[in-house]
């Protein structure tokens, strides 16, 4: 047992303060159980949510040293003995008092998403579905509600005016839970998306995926896929230069086609169009390397200011000509 | 004088879990303006906790699955004690239930045709709990609030607002029910965001609040389970029953305190795990009962042997049946052999090398590792008894779920879930809780609903009831210097814990009354600190009145009853007992407060239900008259 320091945030709407503590650790605590500890003998009335403890219900979520965090999933051996641990409430959603926030917010855009439509002239007990199929919904919807994911997105995190227009990542997996739902019987999911839930804020830098308990995988496997079956129909800037560097939709159906071609070997056109391969496989960025088992603040996710590079990040300038995908128009 | 808000509803559901979801969608779908009152936020109810699956007899893995063989299951693993009319209907409903919920939008795992999967799980004859992996507890609840939702949206494009027909009360609590004469009335609480009051007008309640783990040191349950639905049905006029029966796991985390209560599962021991008191003896040894000493092995070389050869050697007494284990653990921890937390080690570590206890147990590894930086294949476990799920509860008609009264029914109170009682008799099978829920929520729903429809008038609220509520729910915060409701909340787990816990004795128990009536008075004294907006010192005092009146039930119960059976082990009587069987224990409160036990007849079972039985198999638990 050993006494350490806190400082936690107390206070309500109209304002509040960082209190210092020094509370007892235990080998194998949590965060949540400190809070606990200094309900039972210190702050009797310090407000914090909680249910099951175990990770499954989505309740106590805080900002623990600046991370958006479970803090019954938040072990206090992940800090150094003399490191001093600060918990916040979390900073998207209006404080009602010391940790608890409102998150009435998440709800409110619960009820504006369309439900599932169950499919015409199927009794209850007909249904039929391969296990691939669920599957891909599944993943979504093993979400626990903690709003960790819209609170970490910083296209509302700080921006108070686009929370009319945008409904969250939480709601992003769901409208894609429901377009992958073998027998949901609407069909526009993605296109409601788009122009209803505000997806074309997303401009996928992944702090959502990062930040999620569950380990869904929020950007790559829900809204990349929905921005760009998406853009058929609309225009989106970064689906546009998405495309204008790979097809991913093309890189899917086309699983054989050659994945590097070098200078000097032109491959036979069909079309009389340039052999110039888009579909070369290219790095994806990188987050930012985790130290120990801490995650990186996520604002500061990746280890270059601006965007990533289009190119990949693993790449070096200048690149061998021999790797290149470039076609001399002179030459046959 | 206080500021009340006052809502008016037809069908008011106090619980947002499973059963409580599934009421209020059929009310509403009764054409009910119905009111959800959610102790938590929306979505976070221990339903979630549900990992193994909902058992609904199906057929589609094993096709001579029906509800026979469920309901044969059921009243097997109930010890033939359950209501044999609610095991009946619910081994009829639960497919129904399960398919439904595929219309809400659930994705179950399938078959290879298909169809949704199932599962097999202890005291399940065929495969038969419908699972999506091990988190089938946070799909139904998602499920439902979905469909809840998706009701939402329909009104409000009829009606234009979302909250036309059912709105949700996040983060209230309800502290008391209030009557017209026997007649319900409404519901009163308070908001936990502001600490304001609120008064529900209604004259039909569904309670739906689930169980009472709070009560205990050592519980798999959360914070919310502080048996407000067993209180307030209590202090309405309704009975409880059955309140000694709770289920415990003999291996639950006591230490580190991240994971107390979390449950090891039995295959540590089966993989080889030992238990271990504080001395590093393997203890097991010493508490092989005579009628099991044929089957065990006597020696540790012996019972090592065991893991690779159970041909030629008795099995390790690490594996003797639930109640035996933790009655011996219980006797090295009042022995002053166990650890400090109150538990024994279970020792794995220096058993098995690391890789095959990684290749075994990976979910356990994981989840001790994730959560509590406990790394099993190094170190021993500390366990120790688990308070998991109580059977007992409010006494119900089993078809309309309507709380019965000591002279009849509470006019329009309704129960469903784990806060009712009789449908798991003595003890419960696993996967049987999930559908418990949906079956009888919906029943409750549609009751409750089709009662208001039989009213001429709307009961009317006394203002003197409503005025003693107010001063009630405002009495700790106007104590100054009160006791600490937190202590106060320690103190009663460890009454409960040591006292009432998975192994009971006459004197124990005796004692344990005694205890829980310095607490009453205790209680009465508590005060809390700080104002009224969201403080949890005040939440608890007000919880702890309803803890303490439920525990001196189960305390009282588990007195009287003088037999074991499922989950009520009793040291003096420890043989179970046909004519106990014929008996439920009632429970009630006085006017003035006093809880009040009475012996019930169960009721008799109708002759095609007993005739689902092989006569020998019935010889077991019913007396001779029963079989004549």
């Amino acid at each position: 047992m050993t006494v350490r320091n806190f400082k936690v945030w107390r206070g309500d709407g109209s304002g509040g303060q960082l209190n210092d503590y020094q509370v007892e650790v235990n080998e194998g605590e949590v965060v949540l159980d400190i809070i606990h500890r200094l309900q039972a003998t210190q702050e009797p009335d310090l407000a914090c949510r909680w249910n099951c403890k175990a990770g499954k219900c989505g309740s106590c979520s805080m900002e623990i040293n600046g991370m958006p965090r479970l803090s019954c999933m938040t072990r206090m051996s992940t800090f150094e003995e003399d490191e001093t641990v600060t918990v916040t409430p979390l900073r998207t959603f209006p404080v009602i008092r010391d940790l608890v926030t409102d998150v009435s917010f998440n709800y409110e855009k619960a009820r504006e998403t369309p439900a599932f439509a169950p499919p015409a002239g199927v009794a209850p007990g007909e249904y039929r579905m391969k296990q691939v199929d669920v599957e891909r919904s599944q993943e979504f919807r093993k979400c626990i509600e903690c709003y960790l994911c819209q609170n970490t997105c910083h296209v509302v995190r700080d921006h108070e005016e686009n929370k009319k227009a945008f409904a969250g990542p939480r709601f992003f997996i769901r409208a894609a839970e429901l377009d992958m739902h073998p027998l949901d019987a609407k069909t526009d999911r993605k296109e409601y998306a788009q122009s209803a839930m505000g997806l074309g804020f997303c401009n996928i830098t992944k702090c959502c995926t990062e930040v999620c308990p569950e380990h869904i995988k929020i950007t790559d496997n829900a809204i990349i896929p929905m921005k760009e079956r998406v853009v058929d129909r609309r225009y989106d800037p970064l689906v546009w230069l998405g495309r204008k560097i790979m097809r991913r939709d093309e890189l899917e159906q086309e699983a054989v086609a050659v994945t590097t071609l070098h200078a000097g070997e032109p491959t036979p056109q069909p079309d009389g169009a340039a052999p110039i391969n888009w579909h070369r496989e290219i790095p994806a960025p990188q987050a930012a390397v985790a130290e120990g088992d801490k995650l990186p603040l996520n604002e500061v996710l990746s280890d270059r200011t601006g965007a990533s590079s289009p190119f990949g990040d693993e790449i070096e300038f200048p690149v061998d000509p021999a790797t290149l995908n470039y076609y001399h128009p002179d030459r046959d | 004088m206080e500021n009340i808000e006052k809502h008016e509803y037809d069908v008011v559901v106090i619980g947002a879990g499973g059963a409580g979801l599934r009421a209020a969608i059929e009310a509403r779908l009764a054409g009910k303006r119905t009111a959800i009152i959610s102790k938590s936020l929306f979505g976070k109810a221990h339903t979630v906790m549900a990992e193994g699956g909902a058992a609904a007899a199906m057929g589609n893995v094993n096709s001579n699955d029906n509800w026979m063989v469920h309901f044969r299951d059921t009243m097997r693993g109930g010890k033939f004690l359950n209501n044999f009319r609610m095991a009946e209907l619910h081994a009829k409903e639960a497919p129904d239930r399960i398919w439904e919920l595929e219309t809400y939008g659930a994705l179950f795992d399938r078959t290879k045709d298909g169809k949704i999967s199932q599962r097999n799980f202890g005291g399940h004859e065929y495969p038969r709990l419908a699972h999506v992996g091990d988190r089938t507890g946070l799909e139904l609840i998602r499920t439902l609030q979905q469909k809840i939702v998706s009701l939402q949206q329909e009104d409000k494009k009829a009606h234009g607002d979302y909250e036309a027909r059912i709105k949700v009360f996040a983060e209230t609590t309800i502290t008391e029910l209030l009557l017209d004469g026997d007649r319900i009335a409404g519901a009163f609480g308070y908001y936990r965001e502001s600490g304001n009051f609120v008064l529900f007008q209604a004259p039909a309640v569904v309670l739906a609040t689930g169980g009472v783990g709070k009560s205990y040191k050592v519980t798999s349950n959360s914070w919310e389970y502080t048996g407000d639905g067993h209180a307030l049905a209590l202090r309405a006029g309704a009975t409880l029953i059955n309140m000694e029966f709770l289920q415990f796991h003999p291996t639950g985390m006591v230490w580190p305190p991240s994971v107390k209560g979390i449950l090891v599962t039995e295959s540590v021991r089966g993989d080889g795990g030992i238990l271990k008191n504080s001395d590093g003896k393997r203890f097991m040894f010493d508490y092989v009962p005579d009628v099991f000493r044929k089957q065990y092995a006597e020696t540790p070389e012996e019972a090592d042997r065991w893991y690779t050869d159970p041909d030629n050697n008795r099995r390790p007494p690490e594996l003797l049946p639930r109640d035996e284990v933790a009655r011996a653990i219980n006797s090295e921890v009042k022995a002053g052999r166990g650890t400090k937390a109150g538990g024994v080690y279970l020792d794995i570590a220096s058993r098995r090398p690391a890789a095959e206890i990684l290749k075994r147990l990976p979910s356990m590894y994981h989840q001790f590792k994730e959560l509590a930086d406990v790394d099993i294949t190094k170190q021993p476990m500390e366990v120790g008894p688990t308070c998991h799920y109580v059977m007992g509860g409010v006494e119900v008609d089993p078809d309309t779920a309507a709380a019965l009264s000591v002279t009849g029914t509470v006019q329009g109170l309704f129960a469903a879930g784990e806060v009712s009682g009789g449908m798991h008799g003595s003890n419960r099978l696993g996967g049987n809780s999930l559908s418990d829920l949906l079956v009888f929520g919906k029943r409750a729903g549609e009751y409750a609903a089709a009662y208001t429809d039989s009213l001429e008038k709307r009961p009317a609220i006394a203002n003197a009831d409503l005025d003693a509520a107010v001063e009630t729910a405002l009495a700790p915060l106007n104590r100054a210097g009160g006791e600490n409701p937190y202590t106060l909340h320690h103190e009663l787990q460890q009454v409960m814990g040591d006292l009432v816990g998975i192994i009971r004795r006459k004197g124990e128990l005796e004692e344990s009354l005694a205890r829980l009536g310095e607490l009453k008075e205790r209680v009465a004294k508590v005060g809390a600190t700080g104002g009224r907006r969201y403080n949890p010192g005040w939440h608890l005092a007000l919880d702890l009145r309803n803890m303490l009146l439920v525990s001196e039930c189960t305390a009282m119960a588990a007195l009287e009853r003088e037999e074991s059976r499922g989950g009520h082990t009793r040291e003096d009587f420890p043989k179970m007992d046909a004519t106990w069987r014929k008996v439920n224990l009632v429970s009630s409160v006085a006017k003035t407060g006093e809880v009040d036990l009475t012996h019930k007849p169960i009721p008799v079972w109708r002759q095609d239900l007993l005739d689902l039985f092989e006569r020998s198999e019935l010889a077991k638990y019913l007396t001779e008259d029963e079989l004549a």
